[in-house]
């Protein structure tokens, strides 16, 4: 059990990086704490798995350092870091019954047998694989295969840390969430490090206690989930999380206003960033309004979806869509409304970054 | 009443037209010449399963028998394990992959007489590269022609230089398709090298090594050319394998009965062990 620090870590898969494009890790500073429930959630693409690998020891980094606790890991191999990776596609030893493939991790290490045999009959129950424990492992179903990668990764009571690389992939949906709760409990009782590696917001909203938003090689955002609902730090993840995301229009800052298309949005507070970037605001449909009384934003409602717990209003305003999310009655499609935004939850951002501070608000 | 429809002995026909003119009636031919004696112009006497019985119990076909199933546990024994070896230390991606995997190919493609006829003038003592260079440079006694010892040895070194390639492809090509995590698993589990290969690689390759194991024993047990061409079943009869002894009683002596007795009879052995690898191979595939 440590606490993983990195520091300054940058990678690049091209031999001779030449400016940042080439760098799949643009500049990585962050800090695991000890025992925590961890995501790292970003679209295909943005380095999760590359930072993740790097973690386990399967990459060695262009740049920076890796530390557990206060040693440099950073040019150990895997075996050595003691850590425990679970992959996106079960991995299982075909020819091995389900004891032998759990029993595996711990064998490799000389554990003797009375250990190897207490270790995995706690794992194979928390994971309630004790009936299947003879059986070859060939033979399970997909879930209880990804079941039993997890099970060896842990098995060994003293890994510095638990990696999931989008481990529900392979997973029907309505096992889905049943292995889900089970890391959650799982994450309860054997108090390690876990660091959960996906692209889907629902699978790391539920399981992280923090969650870290990557983008393009860099981290965007760590927050709990409701920060990064509710105060997003990049227009990327306002987009990212939230389903329909985060409104993004366009704007003209003026004498401290934000004016779309030529209305006054009043904004939850002042601007810490007077800089000359492409100013945007932020709202989540959430927190959208919409009425016919003709205060606020006048629109025309395009279509609204009825997803079952709620309705989704599309509206169009000055040519730019913008979605809010209704309780009980909705307009109609071709209906003219107005739009509120509620002012607390109003936020300004420049070049996609968070630039408006809660306050009283400004007019 | 329902309507036939007999279109589809259309597309069957040519098909049955095809097997039984290059399988099924030579294969009968053959039945038939091995239960009757014949003296030319066309007289056939019947002689019942005598021509069996005869071959069953002739010594020489003991001794051709043993030989055959010697030359196939040798180059089997050799080949298998040579074959993953030479898979496991082939590159699995960079600009090395097409030249591995074309040298590799080489053997294969030359035609089986031109091997034996290549690996005759190489090996001869005093003309041939190796023949010569054993002989008169290492001074060391290697004669293919007088002694049997180094017939068997060419004829080995022959087989596996020819078509260990054969393993060593199907080998690599259940390598490369073992996806990467296996590997990254493995590492992080601290399997050793060996561990990998017993618990992963191997395991992968299973199915593609059956295959291997099951051509190289129907391809070595039934060989004919080479062997004929490098040694002529020689010194004496000291390589004179199974199919070679067949042409010498069919074509040199012209005892068509006892020649197709012999050729059901070898031909039930094939069919039979490998049958019986087969099985006993795949039996566990199911089981839990």
């Amino acid at each position: 059990m440590a606490q993983i620090t990195l520091s300054n870590l940058r990678h690049s898969y091209s031999p001779d990086p030449k400016d940042d494009a080439d760098y799949a890790l643009k500049k990585i500073d962050l800090t695991w704490e000890d025992g925590g429930a961890y995501a790292l959630l970003g679209p295909s693409g943005c380095g999760k798995s590359t930072l993740l690998n790097i973690i386990s020891g399967l990459l060695v980094p262009s740049e920076g350092r890796i530390l557990f606790d206060d040693q440099d890991v950073t040019d150990l191999p895997p075996a050595k870091r003691n850590i425990a990776q679970v992959f996106q596609f079960p991995v299982i030893y075909d020819t091995m019954t389900v004891y032998d493939n759990l029993a595996f991790p711990l064998r490799n290490r000389g554990r003797d047998e009375e250990t190897v045999k207490n270790r995995v009959m706690a794992i194979a129950e928390m994971l309630e694989v004790t009936d299947m424990l003879r059986t070859r492992a060939a033979n399970l179903s997909p879930d209880n295969k990804q079941k039993i990668s997890m099970g060896r990764g842990l098995v060994r009571q003293d890994v510095n840390v638990v990696m999931f690389d989008e481990p529900l992939t392979v997973i029907d949906p309505h096992l889905k969430w049943k292995l889900r709760s089970k890391l959650k409990e799982l994450h309860q009782r054997v108090k390690a490090t876990m660091i959960y590696v996906t692209h889907d917001q629902t699978e790391a909203l539920t399981f992280a206690d923090q969650v870290v938003v990557m983008q393009d090689g860099e981290i965007v955002q760590i927050g709990t989930p409701v920060e990064l609902f509710e105060r997003p730090a990049h227009t990327f993840v306002g987009h990212f999380i939230g389903s329909p995301g985060m409104n993004v229009l366009p704007c003209d800052v003026k004498d401290g206003g934000a004016f779309f298309g030529g209305d006054l949005i009043n904004l939850e507070g002042p601007l810490n960033n007077v800089s000359n970037g492409k100013a945007e605001i932020g709202i989540r449909p959430e927190f959208v309004g919409v009425s016919s009384n003709g205060h606020g934003l006048s629109a025309r409602v395009r279509k609204v979806a009825d997803i079952g717990r709620h309705k989704v209003v599309e509206a169009i305003a000055h040519d730019k869509r913008i979605h809010a999310i209704l309780e009980g009655e909705a307009p109609n499609a071709g209906d003219q409304v107005s739009l509120e935004f509620k002012q607390s939850q109003t936020r300004l951002y420049k070049d996609g970054w968070l630039a408006s501070t809660p306050g009283e608000g400004v007019q | 009443m329902k309507t036939q429809n007999q279109r589809a002995w259309l597309f069957v026909t040519p098909v049955l037209l095809l097997v039984a003119f290059n399988a099924l009636i030579p294969m009968m031919t053959v039945v038939n010449y091995s239960v009757q004696e014949t003296f030319g112009d066309n007289l056939f006497f019947w002689q019942g399963l005598d021509w069996f019985a005869q071959v069953l119990k002739s010594e020489r076909f003991h001794n051709a028998l043993g030989r055959q199933f010697l030359f196939t546990f040798l180059i089997l024994i050799i080949e298998v394990p040579l074959g993953i070896a030479i898979a496991l230390a082939m590159p699995r991606k960079g600009p090395w992959v097409p030249f591995c995997l074309v040298t590799m190919a080489l053997p294969m493609l030359i035609p089986w007489n031109v091997v034996g006829a290549m690996w005759n003038i190489f090996t001869l003592p005093d003309i041939g590269l190796l023949g010569y260079f054993m002989n008169h440079t290492l001074g060391l006694s290697y004669d293919m022609t007088q002694d049997p010892v180094a017939a068997w040895v060419t004829i080995i070194v022959m087989d596996v230089w020819h078509w260990t390639s054969l393993v060593v492809l199907l080998a690599y090509a259940g390598l490369v398709s073992i996806p990467n995590a296996y590997y990254q698993a493995a590492e992080i589990d601290g399997a050793s090298n060996w561990a990998v290969f017993r618990f992963i690689q191997l395991p992968k390759m299973k199915t593609v090594l059956t295959i291997a194991i099951l051509l190289r024993f129907m391809d070595s047990f039934n060989i004919y050319t080479e062997p004929f061409v490098l040694t002529g079943g020689g010194p004496g009869n000291s390589t004179t394998l199974l199919s070679i002894d067949l042409v010498k009683i069919a074509l040199g002596q012209f005892d068509l009965g006892p020649a197709a007795a012999m050729s059901l009879i070898y031909f039930a052995i094939t069919l039979l062990a490998s049958w019986l690898f087969y099985t006993l191979m795949t039996m566990n595939d199911n089981k839990s």
